[in-house]
């Protein structure tokens, strides 16, 4: 074991003493000075961790919250050295989390919120101009696929999941519903907005990203009662999320 | 008429309409550089944190009994069906016995 | 009557700057006080796009922009991750800053990133383990880069050499040049029970490329013994301040980072702090003989 394995290790398990070697000016054993990486590391974890999902923080309380984030940065210490990614890791601890699995419906909460993160440091792209998709004649319309922004994010849940982060998020916001919900994130400019997508919109939305053409997008929304294809193209043209056209040569 | 004419001119239509709404309602979004908004995610820096006290030197095993904690935020107003916040026996009913 | 805007590519004036934070960035537009040029931290500019990068792009055409990396982990035992090194890469061509610096600490470990500074033992072995990665930076980045003095919090008994002899061999062997943290430099010397002024008196000054200033906090170790935190939360102390008053007055004039990374404040009172900065360059400069 190298000096800095033992020094890692201890560092993330308080239940290990401090490595040898390390002292304080007298020459005494660190003690509590060891204590102050311990710290540094948990807490500024623990604060990345706040910051990146507010939501979870307010529906499971402030102080569940941190005593959480000292487990799952114990399970899940960042692979990446960038904190703006961390936590990719928390939809699927939430599902494994025994004090949280009465709330089913954290680990889609997780999720759009690090889909709003990923939008918010997606890559510039500058939408179509919407003449263009309306210039091109019907059959090329429905044969034609959508180029879609790097920050458009689809979240697809079991649960109210917009309802669920509105009402943790905006003052006034109506208490979510029941039933099943997807969520659009679109970053027009530069600030992610979330909206819940009407029946059958997200398996449009899904389709779209998934490469499909107009047509066959709109046969996967259309699927359900309901699909309003003005609708759900009118959400992602004001969301800046349609960035070009592309047809097949013939 | 065939169903596939028919979905091509509906799409079409579609397309026309929400083209038609979004020119009349978009007001080109100005770059909002200057509104900072709020950092979304935690950034990296350089500072030290609370120093010989709190996070680090105490963790909570949650296999345990130690593991105390209920969740005590917004999620208690939250009524979702299939959540069962708010009762805590079918808690201790449905989870598995821990070793 | 002159009106041409600052050549953003010219090195970093002898003068103050600040950490830059997204909140101020209307308030800097606005009126930046004494501040000259501003620091990023490289990691907060990483992600493909949005607002923080388009940020940058506007301030780099008012300001000299100083890049301080916190990711590399050059004081790591495993190689420097070649990943992060691209992406530093990417970022530095595009933003063409005026300096680059790094911190004497390691904060990966096995491919996790822990998020602290963490310290070395001052021994030869390490010595010539950072001085390999300082080259391997060079070389990748195609430039100079300055190495920062940490805050550290214990000992290591294996120590060979004072922590100036450390630094002023790496500077030595790569190059480098040094970024003196006169607060890390008053924390570490209390922890460790140093002099700092005689610290400051033994320092290449010579190799120094910028100067850091920042707040700590004050608590005890387990005997009582006074032990400072490198919060940056706090407004610069006023031992500190003459410290730095000690170190321009003996080393020259240096450009001068006021950072504040924790509980930051409304810009009124970071820019206070910046002028108070001004004041000690603009009095060092008066006492100079002729």
């Amino acid at each position: 074991m190298s000096a800095q394995d033992a020094f890692a290790a201890a560092l993330l398990d308080p239940a290990r003493p401090a490595p040898a070697g390390l002292t304080d000016p007298a020459g005494r054993p660190a003690g509590a000075r060891f204590d102050v990486y311990r710290n540094n590391v948990a807490a500024s974890l623990t604060a990345a961790l706040e910051t990146g999902f507010p939501v979870l923080r307010r529906l499971l309380g402030a102080e569940f919250f941190a005593a959480m984030a000292g487990v799952f940065l114990r399970a899940h210490p960042p692979r990446g050295r960038l904190l703006m990614t961390y936590g990719t890791a928390m939809p699927g601890f939430l599902e494994a989390f025994p004090p949280v699995a009465h709330l089913p419906y954290l680990p889609d909460v997780a999720q759009l919120e690090l889909a709003r993160r990923q939008a918010y440091h997606a890559a510039d792209a500058a939408p179509l101009d919407a003449g263009a998709l309306a210039a091109l004649p019907p059959d090329r319309l429905t044969a034609a696929r959508l180029r879609l922004a790097p920050a458009l994010r689809l979240v697809r849940s079991d649960w109210p999941v917009a309802a669920i982060w509105h009402a943790n998020t905006t003052p006034g916001a109506p208490p979510p519903g029941t039933g099943a919900q997807d969520a659009l994130v679109t970053r027009p400019g530069y600030d992610p907005e979330v909206a819940a997508l009407g029946p059958g919109e997200g398996a449009f939305v899904a389709a779209l990203m998934a490469g499909a053409h107009l047509g066959a997008a709109h046969e996967a929304g259309a699927a359900t009662p309901g699909f309003d294809l003005t609708q759900a193209l009118g959400r992602l043209l004001a969301g800046g999320a349609i960035t070009g056209i592309e047809e097949e040569s013939a | 008429m065939s169903h596939k004419t028919m979905t091509t001119l509906a799409i079409a239509g579609a397309v026309a309409a929400a083209v038609s709404a979004h020119g009349t309602t978009a007001a080109q979004a100005q770059e909002k550089v200057k509104c900072y908004g709020v950092s979304l995610a935690g950034e990296n820096d350089c500072a030290a944190g609370p120093g010989t006290t709190c996070a680090g030197t105490s963790t909570v095993d949650y296999q345990g009994n130690a593991w105390t904690l209920v969740p005590a935020g917004t999620c208690e107003e939250m009524d979702l069906p299939g959540d069962r916040m708010g009762s805590l026996e079918p808690l201790d009913r449905d989870l598995p016995e821990q070793g | 009557m002159l009106d041409r805007a600052p050549d953003p590519t010219a090195t970093l004036p002898d003068a103050p700057g600040v950490g830059y934070k997204a909140q101020h960035y209307a308030a800097i537009g606005a009126d930046p006080g004494a501040v000259r040029w501003l620091e990023i931290h490289a990691e907060n500019y990483m992600g493909d796009g949005g607002r923080p990068i388009a940020q940058l792009r506007h301030l780099r055409d008012r300001f000299p922009i100083s890049c301080h990396g916190v990711g590399l982990s050059i004081g790591g035992e495993a190689p420097l991750d070649r990943d992060h090194l691209a992406r530093l890469r990417r970022l530095l061509d595009w933003l063409a800053p005026a300096a680059f610096s790094e911190h004497l600490a390691w904060s990966t470990h096995d491919g996790h990133f822990l998020n602290d500074l963490l310290p070395l033992p001052y021994t030869a072995a390490t010595l010539a383990r950072v001085a390999e990665h300082v080259d391997e930076v060079q070389q990748t980045l195609g430039r100079q880069m300055l190495l920062e003095n940490p805050s550290t919090y214990l000992a290591f008994a294996e120590s060979e050499m004072s922590e100036i002899d450390f630094l002023a061999g790496i500077a030595q062997r790569t190059g480098c040049g040094l970024l003196l943290d006169v607060n890390n430099v008053f924390v570490s010397a209390t922890n460790q029970g140093w002099d700092p002024v005689a610290y400051i008196d033994a320092f290449p000054l010579d190799r120094v490329g910028e100067i850091h200033l920042g707040g700590h906090d004050a608590q005890a170790d387990d005997h009582g013994a006074p032990l400072l935190i490198d919060s940056h939360g706090a407004p610069v102390v006023d031992p500190v301040w003459a410290l730095y008053a000690h170190t321009i007055r003996r080393g020259g004039p240096r450009p001068t980072l006021i950072e504040w990374d924790t509980d930051v404040p409304d810009w009124p009172v970071l820019a206070s702090e910046a002028a108070r900065a001004a004041r000690v360059l603009a009095d060092a400069a008066a006492e100079k003989p002729g």
